[in-house]
């Protein structure tokens, strides 16, 4: 319990970080660059070498690739359905969410079944 | 260029930092228990989940319009765009995000995990602007293009 505090302390602390340098930043398309920075691996990937080891954060990093890729495609359709149709934000981020965990997850079970 | 807008931060409201640092510390706390639930494969998935990419979206979003507003004009169209670009520029970020976990996956059992974190946050960083930068070249390039066709198509006579 204490150790889920503290993550969610340190994620907090640092997810905020990035996303106020995210609005001192101009142009708007060089500030969303930080909406993709590693905040919940920087504020995780310490912790879990502490309590789980070298070896056990490799392995979260190597899953991690796949859920950057997931990242981008997401992002990537995001811009699209926001500069063709005009949708709202929110209403376009949150239906297009299981793309995210369509792409990681669709790439993490075919990685498995390859490996 | 890129320039640094401090007045900007006035523009959010103390509401708006706390919803993103519960998002934040959730998801991170979330990650955590996925990894111990079901094991570092599914739980790494989760260290590059699009936290607070929804929230800050959508903040853009209503600070352009507000923006816009206060001018007197519908900001409805330029808010949308301007969270448009903003995604535009994630998707690059997330490319980084890439390059920063294959650092950790391939160099953390060598060497110190303090000195890979700093590598791998320096790699997020160089390959995130280097793709910005390219892009940002590519679309004066397209742009110039663009308009050079069109102004000698004006030029040409039409054809009867």
């Amino acid at each position: 319990m204490a150790e889920t505090l503290l993550r969610f302390a340190i994620g907090g602390a640092v997810v905020t970080l990035f996303a106020t340098l995210g609005d001192v930043f101009r142009p708007k398309s060089f500030a969303g660059l930080f909406g993709a920075a590693p905040s919940i691996a920087l504020a995780t990937l310490g912790l879990t070498v502490v309590h789980n080891g070298k070896a056990y954060a490799a392995i979260e990093a190597r899953s991690m690739i796949l859920g950057a890729a997931a990242f981008c495609v997401y992002a990537a359709l995001v811009c699209w359905v926001g500069m063709r149709w005009k949708v709202g934000a929110l209403k376009t981020t949150l239906t297009l969410m299981p793309v995210w965990f369509a792409v990681s997850f669709g790439g993490w079970m075919l990685l498995r079944a390859t490996l | 260029m890129i320039s640094v807008k401090p007045s900007a931060l006035k523009e959010s409201k103390p509401h708006e930092y706390l919803i993103r640092f519960v998002f934040g510390g959730l998801c991170t706390a979330a990650a955590g228990l996925i990894a111990k639930r079901f094991g570092p494969a599914v739980g790494g998935l989760f260290l590059a989940f699009p936290a607070i990419f929804p929230a800050s979206a959508s903040l853009i979003e209503s600070h352009e319009m507000r923006r816009k507003k206060e001018a007197g004009m519908d900001g409805t169209r330029r808010g949308r765009d301007g969270a448009a670009v903003d995604a535009a520029g994630a998707s690059l970020g997330a490319i980084g995000l890439a390059g920063f976990a294959a650092v950790v996956w391939l160099m953390l059992n060598g060497s110190s995990a303090v000195l890979i974190i700093a590598t791998a946050t320096a790699v997020w960083c160089v390959v995130s602007l280097t793709l910005w930068w390219a892009r940002r070249t590519l679309v004066h390039v397209l742009g110039r293009q663009h308009r050079t066709h069109t102004r000698s198509a004006n030029i040409l006579p039409k054809r009867p």
